[in-house]
């Protein structure tokens, strides 16, 4: 029993649930029962994944021991190329497998240039955040251009599903790459390279585990999903912005935090950067409905990242200080 | 110690004639040396005498400018830590053997974890196995730690020294690379690593036992091998030289 409650509490995502429960609670009840509805749960569910998919990402690669601060810049280029080319005849899927591709290149120069040069990612990402960003509207031309939304297979994408439609399409591929980057980081050997990777660098090297590769992969993979993330969110709203996805790198590295994921690396769940991002969405949903000024919105982003780093911190040293009888 | 006629088997380790420049430091002045299996052998040193470039040749991390290093009898040359630990070379570093964020039994075969299912180097853990065999591993080295999914970082340096022997022997190394490991341990748990490394030997593992701490190294080693500038200064059985001896020439 002790040891269950022991293990329960250096859960990573442990602070991030609790605070979830509480606040869909407290907003459950300041709408006089609405945060829950049918309606609100799909507007909610149908939003969600775009920005679960950047943190699911994000909280991979930080678990690796890096960060990336392009995901917001990466989130609008890749839909802008895609319907760039689009609008010069090519069909969707060869624009959308370009618009991939780009984003494997972004993410594989994020990884290198960090490794190849010894710096920290933090600039290394920070540069490509201006580049992708002014990439993206060079390509634009200036003039967004409109996804000719016949030519795109949007129920694949974002077509309400599912019984009583309470789903997007969108959320049942957030749901497959949730569920198989949680595979892919806990019960894999290449998961277990990313958290040795990220929790000790050294030891990882000398245990023969090539880290580069490590690393460059998981660059690759929260690049690619950012891209994904970004053209889920323009096939519903039919038209690439140039400005999209702003400002959405602190917050999935927020949702990440939020989520139990350490800045050092080596310690998180992707469960944790989903609930933090969900996190995020619930406040941002619940202060619209229980009609508090939305420009509170991002305090309460701040507030809450500081109080469940504190909670975290506080809740695993309780658990590791919790002493077990030996047998 | 070349051609000594009791070695009758073939040396464990052989190296001949290394030399190594780090920007143009000689670091390795042509070193030779034989080492035979079951041994425990002691290299002592000051800092900058080249002990930590041998022992990075031994395991891996850096190739030699000149010179051989065989294994068995067979001339090896690694590109890396992987290859010196397929080659039954295992080596314990002072802190960095051990990801603290990560359980005991995920830390015992990190970059060599039992897989259920594959496809190439890639697969699915068989983590039953896994704590298992760590639990059984450990308990082999004599530890007695009350969970395989405690973190490392619970441990006692001790208890993590004990833990990276499990793992070498678990991994059938023939070789095993001690570098400080009695540094920043408490009195009893130095003495619990040196008891460790008696009990390499009566097992058949050589080991090499790198420390500043000439006490140490004399109650835990048979042989003594001391460097100073790069090269090799004294070489003698444990019983026959002393820690006085070995001030002298250092």
């Amino acid at each position: 029993m002790r040891r269950l409650l022991k293990r329960s509490l250096q859960k990573p995502e442990l602070a991030a649930t609790l605070l979830l429960i509480l606040l869909v609670v407290v907003f459950q009840i300041l709408s006089n029962g609405f945060f829950l509805s049918e309606a609100n749960l799909r507007g909610f569910l149908g939003l969600m994944p775009e920005m679960a998919l950047v943190a699911t990402g994000v909280t991979l690669l930080m678990i690796c021991g890096e960060f990336d601060l392009s995901v917001g810049s990466v989130f609008a280029l890749m839909p802008m190329t895609m319907a760039v080319l689009m609008t010069q005849g090519w069909p969707f899927l060869p624009a959308m497998t370009a618009g991939l591709l780009l984003c494997v290149v972004i993410g594989f120069l994020n990884g290198w240039l960090t490794i190849r040069f010894a710096i920290p990612s933090f600039i290394t990402t920070l540069g490509m955040l201006f580049m992708a960003r002014s990439l993206t509207v060079v390509v634009s031309g200036g003039f967004p251009p409109r996804l000719n939304m016949e030519a795109i297979p949007a129920s694949l994408f974002v077509a309400f599903v599912g019984p009583g439609s309470l789903v997007r399409a969108s959320f049942l591929w957030f749901l497959a790459i949730a569920l198989l980057m949680g595979f892919l980081l806990g019960r894999t050997n290449f998961g277990n390279w990313v958290r040795a990777t990220g929790g000790f660098l050294p030891a990882a090297q000398a245990m023969g585990i090539p880290t580069a590769r490590v690393k460059i992969t998981a660059f690759i993979i929260c690049s690619v999903l950012a891209g994904f993330a970004g053209m889920i969110q323009v096939m519903r709203l039919g038209s690439p912005l140039p400005s999209a996805g702003e400002g959405l790198e602190l917050q999935a590295v927020a949702a990440a935090v939020i989520g139990g994921t350490s800045l050092w690396g080596g310690i998180g769940s992707i469960l944790g950067g989903i609930i933090g991002a969900v996190l995020i969405r619930v406040i941002d949903n619940g202060l619209v409905l229980s009609q508090v000024d939305g420009s509170w919105f991002k305090f309460a982003i701040g507030a809450l990242t500081i109080l469940a780093v504190i909670g975290n911190s506080w809740l695993r040293k309780r658990g590791q200080a919790m002493k077990i009888s030996e047998h | 110690m070349d051609g000594n006629p009791t070695a009758a088997a073939t040396p464990v380790i052989s190296a001949h004639g290394l030399h190594k420049w780090y920007s143009g430091v000689h670091a390795l002045r042509g070193v030779s040396l034989d080492i035979r299996q079951g041994e425990a052998l002691g290299l002592v040193g000051d800092n900058g005498a080249g002990k930590s470039t041998l022992i990075s040749i031994l395991s891996g991390l850096h190739a030699p400018d000149s010179g051989e290093v065989r294994v068995e009898g067979r001339p090896v040359r690694m590109r890396g830590p992987r290859d010196a630990m397929d080659l039954g070379i295992e080596t314990i570093y002072q802190y960095n053997s051990m990801v603290p964020t990560m359980t005991i039994a995920r830390n015992l075969f990190i970059g060599r974890e039992p897989l259920k299912a594959r496809i190439g180097r890639f697969g699915i853990l068989d983590e039953r196995r896994m704590r298992a065999e760590s639990v059984a591993a450990i308990a082999d080295v004599g530890l007695h730690l009350r969970s395989p999914d405690a973190l490392v970082g619970e441990l006692s340096g001790g208890q993590r020294q004990g833990v990276a022997i499990a793992r070498a022997l678990y991994f059938k190394s023939k070789v095993l690379i001690l570098d400080e490991p009695t540094n920043h341990l408490s009195v009893k748990e130095t003495a619990k690593v040196i008891q460790f490394v008696r009990s390499l030997s009566a097992q058949g593992v050589t080991c090499i036992f790198i420390s500043h701490n000439l006490q140490h190294v004399f109650a835990s080693c048979d042989r003594i091998v001391a460097m100073a500038h790069g090269e090799i200064v004294l070489d003698r059985p444990a019983g026959e030289t002393s820690p006085e001896d070995i001030q002298t020439v250092l």
